[in-house]
C-alpha cells in the first residue's frame, strides 16, 4: 500500500469524534480517508466492451484509492460491481513487482533482475529461431491490451521476431461476429451508437446475458422499452434481461441459425422484407429467400425446442417495425456454426433494411474492454493495421513501406489461437511470448492446454497478477494494469476512448510498451522499437492506420479529451467520426452493396446420446470477468460469488447445494447445484471464471468454427450424475514470497443464491 | 417526495450487486454497505429487490421514535441519519421497529449502521453513491418529474402498507402507471 504519509496524526480518539472537520473520515474498521490534495483521475473502466467512463481518486501520495462515477457519455455515471473496484487492483498486494525466472521446469519461480530477465528471453528467442526457424517462436495476446499495446505486439511479432506466429485471444470471442460483419457488410464494426437504442421500435438480443456481462448496456435497452419498444431475447436461460423480455425464446443451445431463418421465413412468407431496400443495396437475397423458405415454423420449433408461435410471433413482431435493432454476443457466437448465426440475424437486418439511420441498426456486442480496438490494428494471424488484410499485395506494400522493410520480409498469414496453442505439441512451435492473457483457464478442453504448454521450450508471458498461464513459464514479466499507463481502447460501439494514466507502476513492474520494445532492441531492432511513451506508439499507429478501414490518423489524445470519444474511421483531424455506418445506403465493397449470405443450420459437433443425454453450456457471471485473474483477488467479488455452481433444471431431482458430478468426454466436475426454473430442462450451466479443478473448460469441447476458428464453448454434450465430494475452488496463485491479500475468501461448498451471486443476507 | 430523493424500482434490479459495492465505497463508512440485496423467489426467477432507508415521513422515523438514547437524528430535510456514535447503546431497538428491516447492528462495535441517504454527497449536491452508479437505475436519484422524463410510462408513490398501517416515505417506489392506487404493500406478502 501507500508509503508512510508525512502529515499531522489524527488524535487518537474514538472514531467520528473530537475535531468536527474530521467527522466520520474513519470508521471503527480501520478504513481511513484523507481527501486533502486528491485528484481525480478521468479514464474508463477496464473490464468489459462498454468502457464505462470513471475517475480514479488518487492521494497525495500518488496512490490510487478510490473511484467517483463520472457523467460519460456512454454510462452517465453507471457502474456495475466490477466497475466499482476496478481501482483495488492498482495497489494490490498480489501484483507482481519484479521480474521472475526459473532455470528448469518443476524449479521454483525466484526474482530476478530486469537486465537479466530480458536477456535469457532474447537468448532463448535467438536459439529456437536459429534452430527451427523464425516461425517456430509465436506471439499470443490479448485484446483487454491498450490499442497501442494491441499494434506494437503485432510489430513486433512481425519485425522484431520476423514470425508468421501471432494471434490474440480476441480469437476465443469476437472473431465469429468479425468474419460475419467482413463478409456482409466488408467492414468489422457495429453499426449504431448505443443513444440508437432509444429511438427504435423492436430490439432483439440473441445469445447475450446483458445484464451480467454488460450491466450498463440494460439501461439502453430498457430506455428503448420505457418509450415503448419490443425486446426480444433468444437464450436457453431466462436472465435478468430475458425475464423482462415482450417475447423471451428460451431455444436450445446450438440452433440459434435455425430460428433466425424461421424468423426471416415469417417476415418473407407474409411480405413484410423491405424489397426496395434489397433491390438498391444488397446481391444474394434469392439464395437467402430460398433457402429460408425451407424453415417453416413447425420445422423450426422441432429444432429448437421451443413453441412454432414463437417463430410466428418474432417474425411478425420484426417484420412489421418501422425501426428495429438487432444484438448479439458469444451465445450465438461461441459455436461451430459461430459465423452462421451472425449471419442469420445479419440476413434479417438486410432483408428489412434496418440500417443506416436512426434507431435502425445491428451489432455485435464485443466482451473485451477493447475487443474492438484489439482486433484492427495487426495482432490477428491474418491481419496488418488499420485493419488491413496481410494477404492483400498493396496492404503488404503499404506497412511494409510503412515499417521500412522489404515485402518478402514481411511474413504472411500465421495460424489462429487455439491451433498455435495446440501446435507446441505438435512441434511447430517452440517457443511463445504471451501477453494479456489466460489460457490455462479460457481455452477450451483445458488438459490439452496445460500439456501444450508444457511441450514449450520456452515461455515467457507478461501480466501485473500471476495467472494459471504465467505460473508455469519460465520468466514472468511484471507488467502494468490499466491505470498505470496511458492508452486508447475502442468500445463495442465502435468508439475510441481515452484512459488516462492515474499512477506509477509498483516496485519494478513495466508498461507492455517497454518490455516489448526492450526484447526488440535486444534482438538487434531498437531503431523500429525507439518508443519513449504509449503516446509515442498511438503516433506511429495513426500513420499505420491511415487509408485503411480502421482508420485512427485524425485521432489524437487531445481531440479524445475534447469530445469524450470519437468513432473511427476518422481519416483526417478536422473529421467528426462515424458514429452510424451505412447512412448512404452503401458498403464496403467495390460495388457499395451488402452480401446475403445463405446460411443452412448445423447442429453442434457433439450431440447427445445415451451416455451424455444434456447439452452444457457456459458463461460468465457479473461478479467476475473472464478468466478471473483479477477478479477473483478482489474481496467484495470473491464475496459475492465465490465459487462456481452447475444450473440444473428441477426436473433433474436435484436439490439446491447437492454435490452434482458433471461429465464430458474430456472431464467432469464436481459442483454445489443451483436448481432453477430459469433454464431449459435439458441443458445444464457453468460459469467459467474459476480454475484448475473447477475450470469449466475441463468439460468443453475444442471444436472450432472453420473460418474463424472460434470455440464451441456454448454447446457440448454432458450427463449430470449426484456427486460425492464437491471439488474446492484453488487460491489464485501467488508470487513467491508473497503475501496472499486475504481477499480469496473461504472455500464454501454452496452454490450463491441466485446466478448474479450471495444476497447481502446470505453472506 | 416532490424534491430529490431516490426512487427504488424493484422490477428494474438486475441484481447485480453494483449497489452494494458502491456504498462500501462511501467515505463516511467505506468497506461497509448499508444496502440489503436480495433474490426473491429463488428457484423460480433471478429476481432481486435492494432495499435502502425509506428515511420514513409519516410516522416519522419509528427507528428514531423507539431510540431510547436518542441516538438518532431527523434533519429538517427528511434525512433520517445513522445513529450518532457517541449516543448508540446497541440496544438494537431501531432495528427490530424498522418496517423494511434496514438498520444492521454490528455486534463487536455494538453501534447501529444504517443508509443516511449519502449525507456527505446530497448535502454538496451530489446523488448518493448506490444511485450514482446503478446500471439500470433501479435506484434513482433525482425529482419526479426527471424520472418521467426518462420512463415516461412509470408512476411511483410514497406510501407503503402494511395490513392497516400506512407509512408515507421519503424515499419512493416506482410502480407501473395507476398501480393499486398508488400504493404498494409492505413486507412480503
Amino acid at each position: 500500500m501507500s508509503p508512510a504519509r508525512d502529515r499531522t496524526p489524527i488524535p487518537v480518539l474514538p472514531p467520528g469524534v473530537g475535531d468536527f472537520r474530521e467527522a466520520g473520515s474513519e470508521s471503527a474498521d480501520g478504513w481511513r480517508t484523507d481527501q486533502r490534495g486528491m485528484r481525480l483521475v478521468p479514464t474508463h473502466c477496464c473490464f468489459c466492451g462498454v468502457q464505462c467512463g470513471m475517475y480514479l481518486r488518487v492521494d497525495a501520495d500518488g496512490t490510487v484509492f478510490g473511484v467517483e462515477p463520472r457523467d460519460h457519455d456512454i454510462n452517465r455515471m453507471k457502474l456495475c460491481p466490477k466497475g466499482v473496484v476496478a481501482y483495488q487492483q492498482v495497489a494490490h498486494p498480489d501484483r507482481l513487482v519484479a521480474p521472475l525466472m526459473r532455470d528448469r521446469r518443476g524449479d521454483p519461480l525466484r526474482p530476478v533482475s530486469w537486465e537479466a530477465a530480458l536477456d535469457r528471453v532474447a537468448s532463448e528467442i535467438r536459439r529456437i529461431q536459429d534452430a527451427y526457424g523464425r516461425d517456430a517462436f509465436g506471439v499470443y495476446s490479448g485484446s483487454s491490451l491498450a490499442t497501442e499495446v494491441t499494434y506494437l505486439a503485432g510489430k513486433f511479432a512481425r519485425v522484431a521476431l520476423g514470425t508468421k506466429h501471432v494471434d490474440y485471444n480476441g480469437r476465443l470471442c469476437m472473431v465469429s461476429a468479425a468474419a460475419a460483419n467482413k463478409k456482409a457488410f466488408g467492414i468489422d464494426r457495429a453499426a449504431n451508437p448505443w443513444s440508437d437504442i432509444l429511438q427504435t421500435q423492436v430490439i432483439l438480443v440473441a445469445g447475450s446475458n446483458v445484464a451480467e456481462c454488460f450491466p450498463v448496456m440494460t439501461n439502453y435497452i430498457w430506455g428503448g422499452r420505457d418509450r415503448g419498444a419490443s425486446l426480444i431475447v433468444l437464450d436457453p436461460r431466462e436472465t435478468p434481461l430475458a425475464r423482462t423480455a415482450d417475447v423471451f425464446v428460451p431455444l436450445r443451445p446450438g440452433t440459434d441459425a435455425a430460428f433466425l431463418n424461421g424468423v426471416l421465413h415469417v417476415i418473407e412468407r407474409d411480405g413484410l422484407t423491405d424489397e426496395a431496400y434489397i433491390a438498391e443495396h444488397t446481391t444474394g437475397w434469392e439464395q437467402v429467400r430460398d433457402v429460408v423458405r425451407t424453415y417453416p415454423p413447425e420445422r423450426v420449433a422441432e429444432i429448437c425446442g421451443i413453441d412454432a408461435a414463437l417463430v410466428e410471433r418474432v417474425g411478425a413482431t420484426w417484420g412489421n417495425a418501422e425501426r428495429a435493432m438487432a444484438f448479439h454476443a458469444r451465445g450465438i457466437e461461441h459455436q461451430a456454426l459461430g459465423v452462421e448465426n451472425a449471419l442469420a440475424i445479419i440476413n434479417l437486418v438486410l432483408a428489412t433494411g434496418q440500417l443506416g439511420a436512426e434507431g435502425k441498426g445491428y451489432g455485435t456486442i464485443t466482451g473485451q474492454g477493447n475487443g474492438q480496438g484489439g482486433r484492427e490494428h495487426g495482432q490477428k494471424a491474418d491481419q496488418l493495421p488499420g485493419a488491413r488484410d496481410i494477404e492483400d499485395p498493396d496492404h503488404r506494400a503499404y506497412i511494409a513501406g510503412f515499417w521500412g522493410i522489404a515485402e518478402e520480409d514481411l511474413p504472411h498469414a500465421g495460424i489462429s489461437a487455439v491451433e498455435l496453442v495446440h501446435a507446441f505439441r505438435e512441434g511447430t512451435v517452440k517457443g511463445l511470448l504471451g501477453l494479456c492473457n489466460n489460457p490455462l483457464v479460457s481455452m477450451p478442453n483445458a488438459d490439452r492446454i496445460a500439456a501444450d504448454y508444457d511441450a514449450l521450450e520456452f515461455h515467457v508471458q507478461l501480466d501485473f497478477f500471476l495467472s494459471e498461464t504465467a505460473e508455469r513459464a519460465d520468466v514472468v514479466l511484471p507488467s502494468v494494469v490499466w491505470a498505470e499507463d496511458a492508452g486508447v481502447s475502442t468500445n463495442a460501439e465502435g468508439r475510441i476512448v481515452l484512459r488516462h494514466k492515474a499512477a506509477d507502476p509498483p516496485g519494478e513492474a513495466r508498461p507492455d510498451w517497454w518490455i516489448l520494445c526492450e526484447i526488440a532492441r535486444r534482438l538487434g531492432h531498437g531503431e523500429r522499437f525507439a518508443f519513449e511513451s504509449a503516446r509515442d506508439v498511438f503516433e506511429e499507429l495513426r500513420g499505420a492506420s491511415a487509408g485503411g478501414l480502421a482508420d485512427y490518423s485524425g485521432v489524437t489524445y487531445e481531440r479524445l479529451e475534447e469530445t469524450g470519444g470519437l468513432f473511427w474511421p476518422v481519416p483526417s483531424e478536422d473529421h467528426p467520426g462515424t458514429p452510424r455506418l451505412f447512412e448512404d445506403g452503401r458498403f464496403f465493397f467495390p460495388d457499395g452493396r451488402a452480401r446475403f449470405n445463405a446460411v443452412e443450420w448445423r447442429a453442434p459437433t457433439e450431440l447427445e446420446d445415451a451416455d451424455f443425454p444434456m447439452r452444457l453450456t457456459t458463461g460468465r457471471t457479473v461478479a467476475h470477468f473472464l478468466s478471473g485473474n483479477q477478479t477473483r483477488r478482489i474481496g467484495s467479488l470473491v464475496e459475492q460469488t465465490p465459487r462456481p455452481w452447475v444450473e440444473v433444471h428441477p426436473s433433474l431431482g436435484f436439490a439446491t447445494d447437492d454435490p452434482v458430478r458433471v461429465v464430458t468426454r474430456r472431464g467432469s466436475i464436481t459442483f454445489p447445484a443451483l436448481v432453477t426454473d430459469a433454464i431449459r430442462a435439458d441443458t445444464v450451466f457453468v460459469p467459467y471464471h474459476w480454475a484448475k479443478q473447477v475450470a469449466a473448460n475441463l468439460l468443453t469441447i475444442d471444436a472450432l468454427h472453420p473460418i474463424s476458428k472460434i470455440p464451441e464453448y456454448k454447446v457440448c454434450a454432458c450427463r449430470v450424475e449426484r456427486g460425492e465430494a464437491i471439488d474446492p475452488v484453488p487460491p489464485p496463485p501467488q508470487a513467491p514470497g508473497a503475501t496472499p491479500s486475504g481477499n480469496e475468501g473461504a472455500d464454501g461448498l454452496e452454490a450463491p443464491t441466485a446466478p448474479q451471486g450471495k444476497g447481502t443476507g446470505e453472506r | 417526495m416532490m424534491n430529490r430523493t431516490l426512487f427504488i424500482d424493484p422490477a428494474r434490479c438486475i441484481g447485480c450487486q453494483a449497489c452494494v459495492a458502491a456504498c462500501r465505497e462511501c467515505d463516511t463508512h467505506r468497506g461497509k454497505s448499508m444496502i440489503h440485496l436480495d433474490y426473491l423467489d429463488v428457484g423460480a426467477t433471478v429476481a432481486s429487490s435492494p432495499t435502502v432507508c425509506m428515511h420514513c415521513e409519516d410516522p416519522i422515523a419509528p427507528c428514531a421514535e423507539v431510540c431510547p438514547a436518542d441516538a438518532i437524528l431527523v434533519t429538517a430535510d427528511g434525512v433520517v441519519h445513522e445513529a450518532s456514535k457517541e449516543r448508540c447503546i446497541g440496544c438494537a431497538n431501531c432495528v427490530h421497529a424498522c418496517p423494511f428491516g434496514v438498520p444492521k447492528l454490528d455486534v463487536e462495535e455494538m453501534l447501529q449502521h444504517k443508509c443516511n441517504l449519502c449525507y456527505d454527497r446530497t448535502s454538496a449536491g451530489l446523488a448518493p453513491m448506490c444511485a450514482s452508479v446503478c446500471p439500470t437505475g433501479s435506484i434513482f436519484y433525482g425529482s419526479l418529474d426527471e424520472l418521467l422524463a426518462q420512463r415516461p410510462n412509470a408512476a411511483a408513490t410514497d406510501i407503503v402498507v402494511f395490513g392497516d398501517q400506512e407509512i408515507r416515505t421519503g424515499v419512493a417506489t416506482v410502480t407501473p402507471r395507476g398501480f393499486d392506487g398508488g400504493r404498494v404493500p409492505g413486507g412480503m406478502a
